[in-house]
């Protein structure tokens, strides 16, 4: 019995000691095993008087318990270590570069189409889209512009070597105005429409492509004022370069199918092109003869049409400055998009 | 439209600055493109007479004038221009005069010496002013020259040429006066008009005028002048106010018909008297006419096309351009004076037909004042009188009908609802009496008569502008507009093109915009299309055709980049393509004959990832593509056919049908074009309708099985002739309700598989949604499906 605090002593000093699971097990056997000291120790209190047999099974019982816990806090440890191990072994670089397929972007035109949809939708503005070769009648004859029109000059024309029903030449709309005269005969009023789309004309500098974007606005009916044409396209401009330091300003101009008409023009009030006029859109009330076309009567209804550049809106937004860059399809220019 | 500010300011003179009046131009629709100083600065220069040229004793080319400026002492200075005589006025440069060299930089003119002989100065060329090119001599000023005076003053340097952008319908603008009215309506200054008095004819002799086509001339004022000197100088002040304008000096005669022009914007024209054959006859051409015209160019006229003629034929073109036989030249002694009046649809397009456009045609098809011809003549008259002499004959009028004005009615009303503002009737009154134009009030609003110089007046609307533009577009206020907040419709069976554009993006492929016209050749390699939509006027050949496809743009598109070393290039495009078709009608959307869809392309080219570690590089194949394409289909059932596309690889060309319907294909490019084309790779490619990438069903619920699914693997050796698809149609359409899915999962080739036959995997997914299957049931339904492909295929179980 003198030996069971030595005996404890011992073994917690080897649990303590030992760093491999077996050996742990081993060592336990060697204390708590069926010829383990203290079972040998248990062993011996039959020899023992009853009161002294009784007292020194207490004691060494609370010895086993005391063991038994070093020991499972022993295979925790030991447990923990080895996991420890194994997680330090399994340690990645965390810096390397992540795999997988790449994520390609929209194309800045589309982009900026995108912003100007989704600003007019704000206000109940459906989105139209219609034919590239188009008829003489809608690209021009219907938005009041007619044969000999020295306003006719005002846009070079490609034209096409097929012809419409009366015998004309087919041409590529020189503007998205077409739009206006087809969504027009489709829809009943309160018309309002904007049509962004693709337009062409005999034109090719840094400053014009013979193909190039547009977008057309239209608001027709009963009371929509010319004033409602300055709130709602200076409310768009701000919106769309968020920024309510913009001047804008609206001057007499002439299209066959507005009267009055404006040319719209804009002003920063911060960045590279501040204080300097910038020819933005052309705009004005639509002619009655072109209500007349939509087959409405200009009597009752009147409205507003606009028509901007696309890519006069991305340059600003984006600072870009060569219009050709829009169609190289070059993947370094597009990427920077995303 | 270009003049100088001190012409317009003879004219009209506002308290206003230069920029000032350019920005009320501007602002009241006749735009000012440019503003630009008749001269650099300079100062010093002032006017001098020479009073002898000796030669210089050290130098022949140069010479010792002796200038008078002014001062009791005459100037010595040396001079290298051949041109100077005794007598002459010159610009003279004295010692410390400051002139702006040809670089733009200011420098001084000092005191120097000249082979040994001082010079007090320059006499200076007009070059050497900075206000043109001539720099062949000292530039001759006029012979009344104050001497002493600076040249600024006496030549009008200081003024500015102002360039106006005007609209079509502004063509009474097209003249000093029209601006002059025009900034007297807008800025309330007093307009000065010309003075314009009648010139006496101090002979009888006419020319007999008749005007046949009564449609086309409305008005021919003629007068005969004899015995001019048409080799008369023209005087500095008229070269100098035509320069202000962009239009070089010619002779006398020309330049005062264009003097006129300018002033008053009344074209005329000048014949030789004597080389005209008998009387003029204003009528349309006759088919097989031809006359030679001023600009030597000799045109063909026709029944459309307004003739002035003689008894010789076609003599010139009406309101367009002379002719060259009957022109007046410097050597010519009598001359005709024509100022006609012709209508605008008579003129209209024709200098087009004929590919030149002159000033005259410019201002008559816009329509030109029918009021002045007279008043022209006579201006023209008294300037040719006092240049050239000669003895005018009476001036001919010869009406025959002249445009209608017609009162056109405009209410206060209307105007306030147009434009959005509340304008008092006393305004609107002013505004017309400040435009000049004739207006009566009526219980509603105002009849107005538009002048004879405004053809622009025909509506209400016409005149609802004329209100804004003189109240001022910037007093109009910018309103919210108060509307009706119907919601718009939002069809959830159609996805809106940008999220398809999106979901391609998001699968690697960078959105391009190329051009809808094309090579020839791209539509008839990528296409098979040899007879493509052609342009009439295309801007290059390489543009010249409209594309029938995407293919060749894109494969353009990877050319580009890969020139510019990017190695990896997937781009997609949604476009239009456009097609000759009979079959398609006139309709809300579509024109008749042509078919033009909208269709996305798209081309891999290069590796099929980005490249990274840890992954083997290789290059995209047909069946990345072809996942892509299920990918932006799914949820739609679509199909895969083996085709034949021009563009494509015959063995690796598939169509893609979507319930049974062709709506595009895909391929690897055919290996001829990969070579023609240069590209070390083969892309592969697709184009789709972008219609059928819209269609998005709406999703409809099922229920979700609480109990487990049976998993069943079919291994099966076939032929490698049958399509893998053909076996998954087969056994999707023959499966129970209790399959729920179905997939092909490996493909297997090589040992224990026989030469010509392929092994395919299929994984069968099994579950009902009320109870747990049996085996029993999983087995009947494997054994089904291979009896079915069995007896359809000849497909083994692979063992």
């Amino acid at each position: 019995m003198d030996n069971l605090e030595k005996i404890v002593s011992d073994a917690l000093e080897q649990f303590g000691r030992i760093v491999d699971a077996t050996e742990l097990e081993q060592a336990k056997a060697r204390f708590l095993g069926r010829t383990g000291a203290l079972t040998d120790l248990l062993k011996g209190l039959g020899k023992l008087p009853a009161e002294a047999r009784r007292e020194a099974g207490s004691r060494i019982n609370a010895a086993k318990d005391q063991l038994e816990a070093a020991l499972a806090q022993r295979r925790d440890a030991l447990a923990q270590l080895q996991l420890d191990a194994r997680l330090a072994g399994e340690a990645l670089d965390v810096t390397l570069p992540g795999r997988g397929a790449g994520c390609a972007r929209l194309h800045p035109l589309t982009r900026t189409q995108e912003r100007i949809e989704a600003i007019f939708r704000s206000i109940g503005f459906e989105v139209a889209d219609g034919p590239e070769i188009e008829t003489d009648w809608n690209n021009f004859t219907a938005l009041n512009n007619p044969e000999n029109h020295p306003a006719r000059s005002m846009q070079d024309t490609f034209y096409v070597d097929k012809q419409d029903e009366a015998g004309r030449p087919l041409l590529l709309r020189t503007h998205t105005s077409p739009m206006q005269v087809r969504y027009a005969r489709m829809h009943a009023p309160p018309l309002k429409v904007i049509a962004p789309g693709r337009t062409y004309r005999v034109d090719s500098d840094a400053t014009h492509s013979p193909m190039f974007q547009q977008v057309e606005g239209l608001w027709i009916d009963e009371d929509v004022s010319f004033a409602d044409l300055k709130g709602v396209y200076t409310d768009f401009l701000r919106r769309f370069f968020e920024t309510d330091e913009l001047q804008v300003r609206f001057r007499p101009s002439y299209f066959p199918f507005t009267e009055p008409s404006a040319e719209i023009d804009m002003a920063f009030g911060a960045g590279p092109n501040k204080g300097q006029w910038l020819e933005i859109s052309g705009a004005g009330q639509v002619h009655p003869a072109v209500i007349r076309n939509f087959g409405l009567d200009p009597e009752k209804y009147i409205g507003f049409a606009f028509g901007s550049g696309i890519e006069r809106l991305a340059m600003l937004r984006y600072g870009i400055h060569d219009l050709r860059l829009f169609y190289d399809g070059d993947l370094r220019f597009l990427q920077q998009f995303r | 439209m270009k003049f100088s500010e001190s012409w317009l300011r003879s004219f009209v003179d506002p308290t206003l600055s230069t920029e000032e009046l350019a920005h009320a131009l501007t602002m009241a629709g006749l735009e000012v493109e440019s503003l630009e100083s008749a001269a650099p600065p300079c100062t010093g220069v002032v006017v001098a007479e020479i009073l002898e040229v000796a030669r210089h004793p050290n130098a022949d080319r140069l010479s010792l004038c002796k200038v008078n400026v002014g001062e009791p002492a005459a100037l010595t200075i040396v001079c290298g221009a051949p041109n100077v005589v005794a007598g002459m006025r010159v610009p003279c440069a004295r010692i410390g005069a400051r002139l702006t060299g040809a670089d733009g930089n200011a420098f001084e003119i000092k005191r120097s010496s000249l082979r040994g002989v001082d010079s007090q100065g320059m006499l200076c060329s007009a070059k050497e002013l900075g206000i043109d090119d001539d720099h062949e001599g000292i530039l001759a000023l006029a012979s009344d020259a104050p001497i002493g005076r600076d040249v600024r003053e006496v030549l009008e340097l200081d003024d500015t040429a102002l360039t106006l952008s005007l609209t079509p319908n502004r063509a009474d603008c097209l003249s000093l006066l029209g601006v002059a009215r025009e900034v007297a309506a807008i800025t309330g200054a007093a307009l000065v008009l010309p003075v314009i008095a009648p010139v006496a004819a101090t002979s009888d002799v006419r020319h007999p005028v008749k005007i046949s086509a009564t449609g086309g001339c409305g008005r021919f004022a003629g007068r005969v002048i004899r015995n001019v000197d048409a080799a008369a100088p023209v005087p500095h002040w008229m070269k100098r106010r035509l320069k202000s304008a962009g239009q070089r000096s010619i002779s006398a005669l020309v330049d005062v018909t264009n003097y006129v022009m300018l002033e008053l914007g009344r074209p005329l024209h000048v014949y030789d008297l004597n080389k005209l054959s008998g009387g003029i006859d204003v009528r349309f051409g006759r088919k097989g006419e031809r006359v030679k015209l001023l600009n030597e160019q000799t045109v063909e006229v026709d029944e459309t096309v307004l003739c002035i003629t003689d008894g010789s034929g076609p003599i010139g073109l009406a309101g367009i351009m002379g002719g060259d036989s009957t022109k007046a030249e410097t050597d010519s002694r009598d001359i005709f004076l024509e100022a006609a009046f012709f209508f605008p649809d008579a003129i209209a397009g024709r200098t087009r037909r004929y590919n030149f456009s002159s000033d005259a045609a410019h201002r008559f098809e816009r329509g030109v004042d029918f009021d002045n011809n007279v008043s022209g003549i006579e201006r023209a008259t008294e300037l040719i009188l006092s240049i050239c002499g000669g003895e005018p004959g009476p001036t001919v009028d010869d009406v025959a009908q002249l445009p209608s004005r017609l009162p056109v009615h405009v209410r206060s009303a209307r105007a306030a609802r147009v434009l959005g503002i509340d304008v008092s009737d006393a305004e609107i009154g002013a505004i017309f009496s400040r435009l000049g134009l004739a207006c009566t009030r009526t219980a509603d609003g105002f009849d107005v008569t538009p002048p004879s110089y405004r053809f622009d007046i025909a509506i209400e609307e016409d005149l609802i502008e004329e209100i804004a533009r003189i109240h001022g577009y910037e007093r109009i206020p910018a309103n919210q507009p108060r509307a009706r907040a119907a919601m718009l419709p939002q069809h959830e069976g159609v996805r809106p093109s940008m999220r398809v554009k999106e979901a391609i993006a998001a699968r690697d492929y960078q959105e391009v915009a190329n051009f809808s016209f094309v090579e020839a050749e791209w539509e008839r390699d990528f296409c098979g299309n040899n007879a493509p939509i052609r342009l009439l006027n295309p801007i290059s050949s390489q543009l010249s055709v409209m594309r029938s496809g995407l293919a060749g743009s894109l494969v353009s598109n990877v050319r580009y980049n890969l020139n510019r070393k990017q190695f990896r290039v997937r781009v997609f495009e949604l476009g239009r393509v456009f097609r000759a078709d009979s079959s398609v009608g006139a309709g809300p959307l579509t024109v008749a004959g042509i078919d033009q869809p909208l269709r996305i392309g798209a081309i891999a080219y290069g590796s099929a990832y980005p490249e990274q570690w840890g992954r083997a590089g290789r290059n995209v194949d047909f069946y990345d593509v072809k996942g892509d394409i299920e990918r932006l289909l799914a949820p739609a059932a679509i199909r895969f056919e083996s085709t034949t596309h021009p563009a494509l690889h015959p063995g690796r060309s598939a169509a893609v049908l979507l319930e049974g319907k062709p709506i595009g294909w895909l391929g690897e490019l055919h290996p001829r074009w990969q070579q023609k084309y240069e590209l070390p790779l083969a892309p592969v490619l697709f184009e789709l309708d972008l219609d059928a990438l819209l269609a998005s069903p709406m999703p409809l619920f099922r229920g979700v099985s609480k109990f487990p699914p049976v998993i069943r693997d079919l291994a099966l050796v076939v032929d490698e002739s049958v399509p893998a698809e053909a076996l998954l149609e087969a056994m999707r359409s023959a499966c129970p309700a209790l399959v729920t899915d179905l997939t092909m999962f490996d493909l297997y080739r090589g040992k224990g598989i026989d030469a010509g036959k392929k092994s395919l995997a299929f994984r069968v997914v099994m579950q009902d949604t009320s109870k747990t299957l049996t085996d029993v049931e999983t087995e009947a339904v494997m054994a089904q499906l291979l009896q079915l492909i069995a007896q359809r295929f000849d497909a083994k179980l692979r063992t």
